[in-house]
This record gives C-alpha cells, sequence and structure tokens, in this order.
C-alpha cells in the first residue's frame, strides 16, 4: 500500500482525539483545495480559445451542484488557513501544546463564524430560485 | 465481571495472515488488561504469545493497541474500557507473533540520537552539579520507559518508516536540552535530517499515547526551534 495512504487509513481507524482529526481534515482539505487550483488553471486555460468557449463553459460554475462545491471550497480555504496558522502556533510557542484542545476548538469557533455567513450568502440565490 | 477479549492473533508458523480471535474471560472491574491476558494465556490457551515484564508501568514492555488507542496492558483498567475489549499488536511494527513485535527498528532510531552523556571535560572528584532550573529544561523527557506506545500511534510514521518518531526525539531532548551535555550540535544534525523533527505534524497522537504523561509534541517543538534559532 502507498505509505501516505497507509498514514491516512491508520489515522481512520485508530481513536486519536481532536489533534488527529485537525490533522486528517487539514490534509484533505489541501488536497480539495489543490484539485479546485487545478480545475481553476483549467478553465483559465480555455480563455486561449477565444471569449466564446470561456462563456460557453461558464454554465458549469453557475449551475446549482457547482455552487455546493463551493461552499466546500470556502470551507476548505477557510479551515486548512486557520489551521495553519493554530499549527504555526504551536511549532513556535512550544507552550502552547499543553491548551492545544482549547486552540483547536477555538478555531472551530472561527471558522464556523465565518463559514456560516458566507455559506447562506452563496446557496441563497439557489433556494430564491 | 465477565468480558469478551477479542484478540488479534498471527503464528508465523501456520498463519499467513492475522485473524481475531475471542476469548471470553472472568475478572473483576479493578484487574487490569494484563491480568485479563494472562488468564487467558494460563487457563485457556498457552499458545497465546505477549510481552511482559514488571507489569507495573515501568518497564515499558506491554504497550498494545486497546480498543483502538496505544496503552500498556499493565495500566488499564478493565472498568474503564467495558465488557468487550480489542486488542492488537502495535502498528508500523513487524507482527513476530501475537502481540509480540518486532522492536529492533525502535532501537535503530533510538541508538541514532546518541542517547548517553558525553563530556569531555576531566573527570570530576564529585558529580558533574546543575542547578535545579538546569535540570527543570528536561525533567520531562526522563521520564520515557521506551514503550514505543508514541511512535506506533503517529501517522507520521505509519506513512514513512525511516522517521525517527517521536520515542527517539524525546531521547534527544534529554540530551540536548542538558546543561552537562557536549554534544548537542551533532544531536541536532542528526534530528535536523530529513527524517528527524520536521516530520512531525502536531497530531499529538504521541501525547494522547504515553503512559508517562509526557508531553511529546512540547519536547517536539523545542528541539525544531533549539535547530531554527540555534538556542538551547
Amino acid at each position: 500500500m502507498v505509505p501516505i495512504v497507509q498514514g491516512l487509513l491508520g489515522a481512520l481507524t485508530y481513536r486519536g482525539s481532536e489533534g488527529q482529526w485537525a490533522w486528517l481534515l487539514h490534509r484533505l482539505s489541501g488536497i480539495g483545495v489543490l484539485l479546485f487550483l487545478a480545475l481553476h488553471i483549467l478553465d483559465i486555460f480555455l480563455l486561449g480559445l477565444g471569449p466564446g468557449v470561456f462563456d460557453e463553459l461558464l454554465f458549469i460554475y453557475k449551475a446549482p451542484p457547482f455552487r455546493v462545491m463551493e461552499v466546500f471550497l470556502i470551507f476548505g480555504v477557510l479551515y486548512h488557513a486557520i489551521n495553519g496558522i493554530r499549527i504555526m502556533i504551536i511549532d513556535f510557542w512550544p507552550q502552547s501544546t499543553l491548551v492545544q484542545r482549547t486552540l483547536f476548538r477555538v478555531e472551530l469557533v472561527i471558522v464556523a463564524i465565518i463559514f456560516i455567513p458566507a455559506a447562506i450568502a452563496m446557496l441563497a440565490p439557489i433556494f430564491r430560485g | 465481571m465477565q468480558v469478551t477479549l477479542r484478540i488479534k492473533r498471527f503464528n508465523p508458523e501456520a498463519d499467513t495472515q492475522s485473524h481475531f480471535e475471542n476469548y471470553q474471560v472472568e475478572v473483576e472491574p479493578t484487574d487490569r488488561v494484563l491480568d485479563a491476558l494472562q488468564t487467558v494465556k494460563w487457563y485457556q490457551d498457552g499458545t497465546l504469545t505477549l510481552r511482559r515484564s514488571c507489569a507495573h508501568g515501568i518497564c515499558g514492555s506491554d504497550a498494545m493497541l486497546i480498543n483502538g488507542r496505544n496503552r500498556l496492558a499493565c495500566k488499564v483498567l478493565i472498568r474503564d474500557l467495558g465488557n468487550k475489549i480489542q486488542i492488537e499488536p502495535m502498528r508500523g511494527f513487524r507482527v513476530l507473533k501475537d502481540l509480540v513485535v518486532d522492536m529492533e527498528p525502535f532501537f535503530a532510531k533510538y541508538r541514532q540520537v546518541m542517547p548517553y552523556l558525553v563530556n569531555n571535560d576531566p573527570v570530576p572528584q564529585t558529580e558533574r552539579l546543575q542547578s535545579p532550573e538546569e535540570h527543570e529544561r528536561f525533567e520531562d523527557t526522563t521520564k520515557c520507559i521506551l514503550c514505543a506506545a508514541c511512535t506506533t500511534a503517529c501517522p507520521s510514521y505509519w506513512s514513512n518508516h525511516e522517521f525517527l518518531g517521536p520515542a527517539a526525539i524525546v531521547q534527544g531532548h534529554r540530551f540536548i536540552f542538558d546543561s552537562r551535555d557536549q554534544l548537542k550540535s551533532e544531536r541536532l544534525a542528526v534530528l535536523n535530517d530529513m527524517t528527524g523533527v520536521w516530520r512531525c505534524r502536531t497530531i499529538f497522537n504521541c501525547v494522547e499515547a504515553c503512559p508517562r504523561g509526557i508531553d511529546v509534541t512540547k519536547a517536539i517543538g523545542e528541539v525544531k526551534k533549539a535547530i531554527l534559532f540555534g538556542k538551547t
């Protein structure tokens, strides 16, 4: 088995706590954001084929399922960024490991405060029709 | 009370793959998992193989995966687990038989950090003294019993067996921050390698697993900072 997959699968079956889930979500959100970035590079590349082709393909981004995926994207970027700050705090102030659970909970609150209104604003047009 | 032990078994002479076997054992709630395992070995199935030595949480022989978490079998009480207990060998090491794993790669990494005091000054008449404050810098990491519970709970280690692992870094920390030691730069060089401290992703599984309550991630963080800023 590919070692990195071994690590991820191991984490799914080991009963770790906050730190392990924070790490797993960090990895998954990182992969998700990377995939979206690849897609974005591809669609910008299509602009080279002329504005007509680009406009033609924009319907994909306007479709409701894609809007839902964009909500996931916002969550991924937001979580990855704020969790990254948490990791930096732990790396540069090792004393903070003593309150690592609290740090993770504070992080989740910050993510929720920004993400929930953003998600509502993004999904509202779908429900308005 | 009656408990069911679900034990992962592997006999290298007969099995190609490991499998689980169930055992019903009569135990007291205040018994430890080790007592239940010994009851199985002594009265039900003598082929069950496990390591244990002192049985009092000091020698570090009986670390294993108990209900999904790395624990010392001699320190976990049955009443804290309920009546269904799953026991597996530690992850990331080759299983020799049942719950016994090959610890040699673990000790090879331990030796890499040179876990002994190096001081080339003339041997003094009395002890090499240090202040309580100087000792306090590495007091926490002197508690390690080399049970490997931390290293085998670490997803970074599962992904990359070249990684020195939390236990070896803890041992390095114990000497790097010792005011009497004179081999700090060599130790820091070992830990600054691709397989050293930078593989730590601050996942905290090691801290959760340590039966001695060592704040492993803090120790690793201190080594990272010592490498980065050159201060011990």
